[in-house]
């Protein structure tokens, strides 16, 4: 069915209206970014990727642009646009349509234009109260909409990233592994060849092993101009250099060790309600000072959301929780509601903290957010019927 | 039902002259409708089909929208232009011709590079050092963005190559290439390695079927059963 009714577009408005208000009324200044984007942003930012689910276009004169698939973008851009000074605090509330391609064609609960609601909180020092204050907003919202029967996951990079942090094994593998994190296959890939010892056999990396950076230049430059290979490809002879130095490192560091491996794993499969979790986390025994701390955080989280009068019960933390968007860097979460077949998702948000700067912002700005996939909430709520 | 079915034949080149030789080594002649430069046809004494002359690519889009139903076209064409290949095509028989590797290659200065795990790395030093994503030249988009996604490999962009892919690096337009090889003469000759875990698809001239029209009561049942 194509479009919507005099009735179903009255059922939403009104629905999304209850929800902005309730934004503005706790200080949120309601925005409407752009619809169309610059796809250079998109593109840059997620990589290719996106197009997989992004309606792309060139304009006459040759520009990409994109519908934008989110509004998490679109306001850092307002934001970097009409900020007198980016880092100082800002909320915005937005109410606005999204588009994504929908591999197979569109439904109901997969549409490819729909609308969304929601809050950024950019500029926020204290990091765990904006995030507890945000997931209690999105609660509120969906409840005063008429959510009665839903759950809330969450996830927490924070954590993941203080576990790894407590082993000992050289930064680029730790690097590596984040990297790796919102790809479960090639994550457990890249753990068992860390582990293996085998390494990928490379004669040039071996022939640097204890030799220092710049004999790596020397060895570079000496190996374009025996073999006459010209400098092609972008990248500089010290980038080379240096990344087969580290490979030479790499080929004599201590492969990880099992029990490292077990640990890792063991912490990934960690799931269950908020209490249940921190002791989970506990018997794992993991080392470090930095996973205390993370965990010191992740407690406050939970305290001040009880302070703000929310209800943990419905809350399951899962480790491996995480979201397809790499800009996620922290507390991440979403609401799941009961749906005729099965759990949907009608809310999603987290911490993105690198994304201002990415997006040409001098400084990392704190920013938390999230956004309401209206038509969802309204078709399980009952807001507007689908015959 | 005897409905017109469309049998698509590449009009130019060695691939044409295979395709015909293959149907008429089944005693089935390709006959142009009026002079040799016609694009419609007929296989002599075959009722109920048509045969198109088009382009490979044209060949592979038209496949994959259904306007014609049996085609010889390359593997790694349908696979670039049809999503899902597999669901919506029948690969009834590979013609051995045509063969050619579609490979991931870079500049061979890259020495730290070998693996598409390397890449993986590598992009993102290049995003974080240029503030830009490395851009890979190709004319195989689809292909590409599905074998990076599969491999793990998520930051860099593509770049539509309408010509001489092997020639982006050195002119600067891309960082390196998904391109087609058959010997990997010319992408040595263009000083570009094939990545160790880079092969992509191994691509071969192919006689294909849309699916559901290769049913017994089909005009293509008897070509079929005679090309096979």
């Amino acid at each position: 069915m194509t479009g919507k009714s005099p009735e179903e577009r009255l059922a939403l408005d009104s629905q999304s209206a209850i929800m902005s208000g309730l934004f503005e009324g706790a200080g949120y200044r309601y925005i409407e970014p752009e619809i169309l984007q610059p796809a250079d942003v998109f593109l840059d930012r997620s990589g290719e990727d996106i197009r997989l689910r992004t309606f792309v276009f060139t304009d006459p004169e040759g520009n990409e642009l994109c519908l934008r698939p989110d509004l998490t973008v679109p306001s850092c851009r307002y934001h970097l646009e009409h900020a007198a000074t980016a880092s100082d605090p800002a909320k915005y509330c937005y109410v606005g349509p999204a588009f994504r391609f929908q591999r197979g064609g569109a439904t109901k609960l997969r549409p490819r234009e729909f609308e969304q609601v929601g809050i950024e909180n950019f500029g926020a020092q204290d990091r765990e109260r904006a995030e507890a204050e945000t997931l209690s907003l999105a609660i509120d919202a969906v409840e005063t909409a008429g959510l009665e029967d839903y759950s809330v996951q969450v996830g927490d990079l924070g954590l993941f990233d203080a576990v790894l942090s407590g082993f000992d094994m050289p930064n680029r593998w730790r690097a590596r592994l984040h990297h790796q994190f919102w790809r479960p296959a090639a994550f457990r890939e890249l753990l068992r060849h860390l582990s293996s010892g085998e390494g990928h056999a490379h004669a040039i990396a071996d022939a640097l092993s204890g030799q220092d950076e710049g004999e790596a230049q020397t060895r570079v430059d000496a190996l374009l101009t025996e073999g006459n290979i010209p400098l092609v490809g972008g990248r500089t002879v010290e980038e080379i250099a240096a990344r087969l130095h580290e490979k030479a490192a790499d080929r004599v560091a201590e492969p990880l060790k099992p029990e490292m491996v077990e640990k890792i794993e063991a912490y990934l499969a960690v799931r269950g309600s908020p209490s249940e979790v921190f002791d989970a986390i506990n018997k794992l025994e993991l080392p470090g000072a930095a996973l205390n701390r993370a965990l010191d955080l992740f407690a406050r989280r939970f305290v001040i959301l009880s302070e703000l009068g929310v209800d943990t019960s419905r809350f399951v933390f899962s480790a491996e929780f995480g979201y397809n968007l790499e800009y996620y860097t922290g507390h991440v979460f979403q609401i799941e509601a009961q749906g005729q077949d099965g759990p949907v998702q009608v809310v999603g948000g987290g911490r993105y903290d690198r994304l201002m700067s990415d997006l040409g912002a001098e400084d990392t700005i704190p920013a938390v957010g999230f956004a309401v996939h209206t038509e969802r909430l309204a078709a399980i709520t009952g807001a507007v019927r689908h015959d | 039902m005897t409905e017109t079915a469309i049998i698509a034949i590449p009009s130019k080149g060695r691939l044409m002259e295979k395709a015909e030789e293959l149907f008429a080594a089944a005693g089935l002649a390709v006959e142009r409708n009026g002079d040799a430069r016609g694009y419609r046809g007929r296989l002599s004494g075959v009722e109920g089909v048509e045969v198109a002359f088009l382009s490979a690519g044209e060949i592979a889009h038209k496949l994959g929208d259904g306007s014609v139903q049996m085609g010889v076209t390359g593997i790694d064409l349908l696979r670039e232009h049809i999503t899902d290949t597999d669901d919506k095509i029948d690969l009834v028989k590979r013609l051995d011709f045509g063969h050619a590797d579609v490979v991931v290659a870079v500049p061979e200065c890259w020495f730290d590079v070998d693996t598409m795990a390397d890449l993986d790395e590598v992009s993102e030093r290049f995003y974080e050092r240029h503030k830009r994503r490395m851009r890979v030249a190709t004319k195989y988009l689809n292909v590409t963005r599905r074998f990076f996604n599969r491999k793990g490999v998520t930051g860099y962009r593509t770049v539509d190559s309408l010509g001489a892919t092997e020639g982006a690096p050195a002119a600067g337009v891309a960082e390196l290439i998904v391109d087609i090889t058959s010997t990997g003469s010319t992408l040595k000759a263009n000083n570009l390695k094939i990545l160790d875990d880079g092969l992509i698809l191994r691509s071969e001239a192919c006689l294909s079927v849309v699916k559901g029209h290769d049913g017994a009561d089909g005009p293509l049942r008897d070509v079929l059963d005679k090309l096979s």
